[in-house]
């Protein structure tokens, strides 16, 4: 054993490279939870190939005392479990940090690494010994990793032991198998190293009250709970696991336990053209409907999505964002479809985006999505990305007001209908934009003839440009309504007053929440402003307005964010710096550290 | 979609349907196509089959794609609900419907163009889902709107005005549609009346998807010698295989017939359809005999009309999804939100 580093409790990164396909997923998740159940705040990210066997994969786990979930940049430990990215991995272990590895086969010619310590466990040579099957050979080498590391971090067996038996708490033969084989790690490493490792856990109390759940679970709930009756789409990775989980809990929930009738109806569209469509007819029948997608898919929704803007239609949109352009990297994250959303379609079109940050805020921002495009009779795209869509993250338990209602908007029912004289579907009755609509087989007076072709104010066809004109900059006031309703933006101040802000949205606020905090021992402040919803809003440039140099920190090459903002605000874009990361793999706070520190040499505008 | 509205004059001698209502009340704007399209006389059959089957106007939903063809759901039915969409999308719309109100009439009007071009995979899934609706192709072998150009369901060697002859094969959306499964297959010729109107009728009463694939001449582009979609063509060509009569659930079946001759099906509604060979070598209720049969007559040049297949015992999308009976969209929120407690109890599993 080679140099020990000083005690790091609580606080480090475990990465476990494995090949896809060998079941590593569940002893990964047993390890996370495992830590999450210790009381100790910890996030977990999956770097998976699109493949479905034999290509490298993955793990990452960021146990952090202080409660950080981006990634840190570095790992500390590593599990090679996977021959051919073994040199790689090796080289990718911060120095002080450890390496453990299957000791079956000798690998003594790599693990030229004097800084680290390297620890060989016979994984597979022990498991086998003991399982005689082949698959449960390998499965069952996860779990033996699974054990040493149980010594060597020093996790509590007592919330393994609970864990593995709710898991398998109806296939004992399985339990006893997979016990065994944490033993046999256990065992192993108790014997021939010393435990636990100067980098190890301690059981804290800072996890209570919260979950470890992904965005498109957290999504699909939300549509459960919103009421969503109509679910369209097209498989898609990474948003693919929505409608999965939605069907999950609609067969729970929403299932006559008697009739086996369903509460819900599903279509596997054959395309992503004809899933928005199904759910443009199912909102035009006032059903909550939505589809799940991601950049491909978005890209060919494009003639409906300006059909439903210029026709006045609700429609719910996740877009799971993975890495463009085209094909690109489909298991890789993103947040490069943010203008493709913002002005999908040709003609002056616009469409309302919300941005969670976390599978919480997809829970949320789901129930709001439903509630602003009925009100709004819009599309509403909640733009999800990767990360937090297909990442066990740790927030805070999802709850649920009993007193909320569905806002369906200004939908004309039959009785009000009855007492109408008249009526008109494009007509602004209100003067804020949003006109009343009514729904088929209601009632004989509302019928009306709903088109993508030019149409007044009464909802007939027209060639005349004033009439036309006069729909057109309705919709624009409708868009300044939508700005008024749209989730405000939430905006951390910095503990000193500055001039320096930073925009952001969606999936980089952990990485910029961390950064706020290192910056500001160094003595660099910023305060924070995380954009929730575009239209943008008051308070957004109120917020630029107030910063005499803005860093746009986002997860694209073009710098999307930016772009938008310097067209839909008045704000300078010589006052608004890039920071920008791309490379497909969830952002850390290092691009934003290096962005802010440099700045601060420069002495840039203050 | 211009349209201009029409005078409704109602003459106190008109009759009056089941539900009180003229054949007045299922009309809808003047139409302004071409005069002589085909496309209107197919309006007419609609408003006529609509008015003696007293479907209720505002429970109908007309769905439409672009195109001439699409256009013509502005022209009957104007109390009804109108859904002019995008080219070749509207069956997914009428999905999207259908799943959300299970109740609506759903009356899709497309064109060749709409359904067998850029709709193509739109209209076979729809199909292949059998939807509860009422299809019908306004089908003249060309592009209409955009002027002219051969759609692919213009027959082999047809020529168009300018005498360019086409040299890919048609598309017939009757023989895809028997070999896909269709559960409702029948071909007309929008000059013939008296069978389009109670093909329309049975389309309408049956459940799941009814494809009704209507020759509907292009005045302007498509009716010269040479072209096989010609209302010259169409009526020398017509080869009516099947009659079939529609008899509501409130009548009773008057005419005696011969078993060997007429076969007496049943629609869900009650109402009933006596279909009557007129080919005599044709075979009702056998699809794969249908499609050949259909084949050798497209080549001897004809064009084989009538209700061609029919089974009405096949789940539709909600029955395949055992929807419940209500419909989604009148389903009270409180029965499709779980509430606090359960999400509570849920999240014991994200711990
Ligand atoms: C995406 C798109 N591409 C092209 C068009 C132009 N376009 C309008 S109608 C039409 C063809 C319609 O043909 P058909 O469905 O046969 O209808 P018809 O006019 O013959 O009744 C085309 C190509 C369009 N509206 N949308
Ligand atoms: S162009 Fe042809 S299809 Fe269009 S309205 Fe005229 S005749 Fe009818
Ligand atoms: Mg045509």
């Amino acid at each position: 054993m080679a140099k020990q580093q000083k005690s790091r409790v609580n606080d480090f990164v475990l990465k476990i490279a494995n090949v896809n396909g060998t079941g590593s997923a569940s002893a990964n998740a047993l390890i996370m939870k495992t830590v999450f159940r210790m009381g100790i705040p910890v996030t977990g990210k999956n770097f998976f190939p699109s493949n479905i066997q034999g290509l490298p994969t993955w793990y990452e786990i960021r146990i952090s005392k202080d409660g950080y979930l981006a990634r840190s940049g570095s790992v500390d430990i590593m599990i090679a479990m996977n021959a051919q990215t073994y040199t790689r991995d090796l080289q990718e272990v911060a120095p002080g940090g450890v390496l453990i590895y299957d000791s079956t086969w000798p690998r003594d010619r790599l693990l030229a690494r004097p800084d680290i310590t390297i620890i060989g466990v016979p994984l597979a040579r022990m498991c086998n010994e003991q399982f005689a099957n082949v698959r449960t050979r390998v499965l069952m080498k996860n779990m033996a990793y699974v054990g040493a590391l149980a010594a060597l971090l020093d996790l509590d067996r007592a919330v393994i032991a609970k864990l593995v038996e709710e898991t398998f708490a109806k296939k004992p033969a399985l339990l006893e198998s997979n016990t065994k084989a944490l033993d046999l790690g256990y065992d192993y490493a108790r014997a021939n190293f010393e435990c636990p490792l100067p980098l190890r856990v301690k059981t804290l109390n800072k996890t209570a009250g919260h979950i470890m759940i992904d965005g498109n679970t957290a999504a699909a709930l939300g549509c459960v709970y919103a009421g969503a009756t109509v679910g369209a789409w097209y498989p898609i990775t990474p948003s693919t696991s929505i409608m999965d989980a939605f069907k999950a809990f609609c067969e729970r929930y929403r299932k006559d336990p008697k009739t086996g009738e369903r509460r819900y109806c599903i279509v596997q569209a054959e395309d992503e053209l004809a899933a928005i469509g199904i759910v443009l007819g199912a909102s035009w029948n006032g059903a909550r409907s939505f589809t799940p997608t991601s950049g491909p898919g978005l890209s060919l929704m494009t003639e409906f999505l300006g059909f439903a803007y210029f026709t006045e239609l609700p429609a719910v949109l996740f877009d799971v964002q993975r890495v463009g352009p085209s094909t690109g990297m489909p298991t890789r994250t993103q947040q490069g479809d943010l203008l493709a959303a913002a002005y999908a379609s040709h003609g002056d079109t616009k469409h309302v985006l919300l941005f969670p940050r976390d599978p919480r805020e997809c829970f949320e921002l789901a129930v709001t999505a439903f509630d602003l495009a009925e009100r709004l009779q819009t599309p509403v795209i909640v733009m999800s990305d990767l990360d937090i869509g297909m990442n066990d993250w740790m927030c805070k338990e999802l709850t649920w007001d009993a007193t909320y209602r569905p806002d369906r908007g200004k939908v004309l029912s039959a009785a009000e209908l009855e007492a109408a004289k008249t009526f008109h579907r494009y007509t602004d009755v209100d003067g804020d934009g949003i006109p009343y609509r009514t729904l088929p087989g209601v009632h004989p007076r509302g019928s009306y003839f709903l088109r993508g072709s030019g149409h007044n104010q009464y909802g007939g066809y027209t060639e005349d440009s004033a009439e036309y004109q006069q729909v057109l900059d309705r919709l624009a006031k409708k868009w300044r309504t939508a700005a008024t309703l749209v989730p405000q933006p939430e905006i951390r101040r910095s503990r000193q007053p500055t001039k320096w802000g930073i925009v952001a949205v969606g999936s980089s606020d952990s990485a910029i929440d961390e950064a706020l905090d290192l910056l500001a021992k160094q003595g660099v402040y910023a305060d924070y402003c995380r954009v929730r919803a575009f239209p943008f809003g008051k308070k957004v440039t109120q917020f630029l307005e107030q910063h005499e140099r803005v860093f746009v920190v986002e997860q694209n090459r073009d710098a999307q964010l930016k772009t938008l903002l310097m067209a839909e605000t008045q704000y300078p874009s010589s006052r608004m710096t890039s920071i920008l990361h791309y490379g497909g793999l969830p952002m850390d706070c290092r691009c934003i550290l290096e962005a802010l520190g440099q700045a601060a040499a420069a002495g840039v505008a203050a | 979609m211009t349209s201009i509205a029409k005078p409704k004059i109602v003459h106190s001698g008109l009759a009056r349907n089941v539900l009180g209502l003229t054949v007045r009340d299922y009309e809808g704007g003047m139409s302004t196509l071409c005069a002589g399209c085909g496309h209107d006389s197919i309006t007419a059959s609609i408003v006529q089959a609509c008015f003696e089957l007293g479907v209720p106007p505002h429970g109908v939903a007309k769905m439409s794609g672009i195109g001439c063809s699409s256009k013509t759901p502005a022209y009957f039915l104007s109390a009804s609900h109108g859904f002019n969409s995008v080219h070749g999308r509207m069956p997914s719309i009428a999905t999207g419907a259908s799943a959300a109100n299970r109740d609506l009439y759903l009356l899709g009007v497309s064109g060749d163009g709409d359904s067998l071009s850029i709709g193509l995979g739109q209209f076979m899934h729809a199909l292949r889902r059998n939807l509860d609706m009422l299809y019908i192709i306004e089908n003249n072998g060309v592009y209409g709107l955009t002027k002219g150009q051969f759609s692919a369901s213009a027959d082999l060697g047809a020529k168009n005005k300018r005498g360019e002859e086409n040299r890919q094969p048609p598309i017939d959306p009757v023989q895809m549609a028997l070999a896909l499964g269709g559960t409702f297959v029948a071909r007309s010729f929008s000059g013939d009346k008296e069978q389009l109107v109670p093909l329309i009728k049975a389309g309408i009463s049956h459940r799941g998807f009814a494809l009704l694939d209507v020759v509907s001449p292009c005045v302007t582009f498509n009716d010269h010698e040479g072209s096989t979609k010609s209302y010259e063509h169409a009526r020398e060509f017509n080869l009516r295989a099947i009659h079939t009569d529609f008899v509501p659930p409130e009548e009773e079946i008057m005419a005696a017939y011969d078993e060997g001759d007429v076969l007496p099906v049943e629609l869900h509604d009650g109402s009933r359809l006596l279909l009557r060979k007129l080919a005599n070598d044709y075979d009702i209720g056998n699809r794969g005999e249908a499609i050949e049969y259909l084949r050798t007559r497209h080549r001897a040049g004809e064009i084989v009309t009538g209700l061609l297949y029919i089974d009405e015992s096949q789940p539709d999308l909600h029955g395949a999804n055992s929807t419940i009976e209500t419909p989604l969209n009148q389903v009270p929120y409180e029965q499709l939100c779980p509430g606090p407690e359960s999400l509570a109890a849920l999240q014991k599993r994200y711990r």
